[in-house]
């Protein structure tokens, strides 16, 4: 802050209108200050470190596979991020896909055509997602009850519904299904002319980089966005400003199913076949990256950009464990660390989180 | 024409008799002080001026035009705004955001009708102008002294013009700079023409900003006097009820 406006009570009122011109922070102090911008640095750190001592690492098939590995997770996460804006929590992902994959499953099984079959599969997704949001919201119970019981539920119901069977027969539209789930873009073939350094990138990824811009979008420049922080940060006040705060939370928890739903399917492609385990365990990586890309589960905080990077860092170590050979029962340990590191330092101390007082320190006044 | 006008208001919730024939009238750019004990009233009746409920008997006019509010959003559209006691304000929102939470500025056409951001902090920069208030429209409230937030949840009245603001204990639980900063907020809203009603516990604040003092004991008005005809005093004695009436 220049030391001509650092005493106003001297300088009287004339210069208030210099005053509310001052923006706070530059945009480069906000984004260094930002946890999503850390998690980004420690990723490439990762992959440059991972690239130079693993070889099979930093090649473009890997780059595919781990790409279309942490998709799924990504696309739940911008769900999850929703949630949590709102100051909920949705434990019952990772049920509805599997929910999703046997609907859907089913549906290809009696040889009904994939659009039939993906639509009933989103509609079960979508029901769980409003049973979810209709308790959260209007009959207002906790959400992690709620959609503790969700999680529950709509395992059982995948599992009664397949009779714990294994779907795989998928009818006279099992090749589009499966084209869905494993096409590449682009596609590389000997001979072509795209340069080979380009991964082929999944039809998972893709899904997850179009949700993403627009749910950045809508975060940054529609009201609806900005609705949905305030709901995080005062609720009361949202509601006495007269923001539609029961009806935006309950449709935060159908966009949160309406991700898993869409990740279910896509995985449902690539695999060609659906099983009720689908998705078992997956809230838990979701919340996990939805919290290390930023997110408040206190509410009123998280990107859009912050779920892709937190989905992609926790994929990355997931890989990077794999290739350096260390026994993967040790993923979990992994994992749970880097939630609670990533919270701590998402902390606040005196209106800063960790990182934004640590950079203070670091770099002192003279910079501000 | 008073702005507002009360005419023999009376509230029960069941067989309680929250609010007992209460009149009274506030004219534009009047500062009035309900003053009262806890459980007096006062609440209520700022609660049926806002809109909150209708009263059980009487009636609320508003120049003139008699009114029936079931919900806030009617009295804030005949010119009533209420600064409410924790002020609802979202700490992790700017200034700017808080003032337009719920009626953003918007441009462009649909599907790309975003928020028009400039405007709405252009917008709030001017409206703090006026309230003489050093408040950054960018900044996050979070960092805001109790002052400024004052600031930000009066600006917000200040976006539809209202005629009237309802203040509920604006003063409490602030430090003593931002309690001069708040009443001096009351004198510009007046300076405005907007008339103000002031609930509040502390008697140096009310003796300091007001034209005149409403005092309500048990649901019923007790005094109704210009700052100038009564003292701290007696104010007291009349919410104490030490003094039956004057």
């Amino acid at each position: 802050m220049p030391p001509d406006i650092a005493k106003p009570a001297e300088s009287g009122h004339a210069s208030i209108g210099d005053v509310v011109k001052i923006r706070e922070q530059t945009i480069w102090q906000k984004i260094v200050a930002s946890q999503p911008f850390w998690v980004t640095v420690a990723l490439l750190v990762l992959v440059a470190f991972m690239t130079m001592l693993e070889p099979s690492f930093g090649t473009v098939d890997n780059a595919a596979n781990v790409t279309r590995n942490f998709a799924p997770f990504g696309i739940m996460a911008l769900g999850m991020t929703v949630v949590i804006i709102t100051g909920g929590i949705d434990l019952s992902v990772g049920s509805i896909m599997g929910l999703v994959a046997i609907v859907a499953g089913l549906f290809l099984t009696w040889e009904y055509p994939w659009y039939v079959a993906f639509f009933m599969g989103l509609l079960a997704g979508l029901a769980c997602g409003a049973v979810n949001g209709f308790f959260v919201a209007y009959v207002g119970m906790p959400s992690f009850v709620v959609t503790l019981g969700m999680l529950s539920i709509a395992r059982s119901l995948a599992v009664v519904f397949s009779g714990n069977q294994m779907l795989y027969k998928f009818g006279p539209d099992a090749p589009i299904v499966k084209a869905i789930g494993q096409a590449k873009f682009p596609h590389q073939v000997p001979g072509d002319s795209i340069p080979d350094w380009i991964p082929q990138f999944s039809s998972h990824f893709w899904v997850m980089i179009v949700m993403a811009l627009v749910v950045g979008y809508v975060f940054n420049f529609k009201a609806y966005g900005r609705h949905l922080m305030a709901i995080g940060g005062n609720e009361n006040a949202a509601r006495l400003t007269g923001v539609p705060v029961d009806w935006i939370k309950f449709q935060a928890y159908v966009f949160s199913a309406f991700t898993a739903s869409i990740a279910s399917l896509l995985l449902l492609g690539y695999n060609g076949s659906a099983i009720n385990a689908m998705g078992q365990g997956y809230e838990l990586r979701v919340i996990a990256a939805t919290v290390i890309g930023g997110a408040n589960l206190m509410g009123g905080a998280g990107t859009a950009f912050g779920a892709i990077v937190g989905s992609a860092f926790l994929e990355v170590i997931r890989n990077a464990l794999l290739m350096a050979g260390i026994d993967s029962n040790w993923q979990g340990a992994f994992v749970g660390a880097f939630i609670i590191l990533a919270v701590l330092l998402g902390m606040q101390s005196g209106g800063k989180s960790l990182i934004a007082a640590t950079v203070e320190r670091m770099f002192p006044k003279k910079h501000r | 024409m008073a702005l507002l006008d009360i005419r023999n208001v009376s509230k029960s919730f069941g067989a309680i008799q929250a609010v007992n024939d209460i009149s009274f009238a506030i004219e534009r750019g009047e500062v009035v002080g309900l003053m009262g004990d806890n459980g007096a009233g006062k609440s209520t009746m700022v609660k049926l001026i806002a809109g909150n409920f209708p009263p059980t008997e009487g009636e609320i006019a508003v120049e003139g035009e008699v009114c029936h509010f079931h919900k806030p959003i009617e009295a804030r559209a005949k010119g009533i705004e209420v600064v409410y006691q924790d002020l609802a304000i979202a700490d992790n929102l700017t200034a700017a955001q808080n003032v337009f939470l719920g009626r953003e500025l918007k441009k462009g056409p649909w599907p790309f009708r975003v928020l028009d951001k400039q405007a709405m902090i252009d917008r709030a920069a001017e409206l703090f102008g006026e309230l003489k208030s050093e408040t950054r429209p960018r900044d996050l409230v979070r960092k805001m002294s109790g002052g400024q937030r004052q600031a930000v949840a009066i600006a917000r009245t200040r976006l539809s013009k209202a005629h009237m603001v309802l203040m509920d204990e604006p003063t409490a639980a602030i430090s003593v700079r931002q309690v001069a900063e708040v009443l001096e907020l009351i004198r510009r809203l007046k300076a405005q023409g907007v008339a103000v009603i002031l609930i509040s516990h502390r008697m140096p604040d009310v003796f300091a900003v007001c034209d005149r003092i409403i005092v309500m004991r048990r649901g019923a008005k007790v005094a109704d006097k210009t700052v100038a005809q009564t003292s701290p005093e007696e104010i007291t004695g009349l919410i104490t009820g030490a003094i039956r009436a004057a």
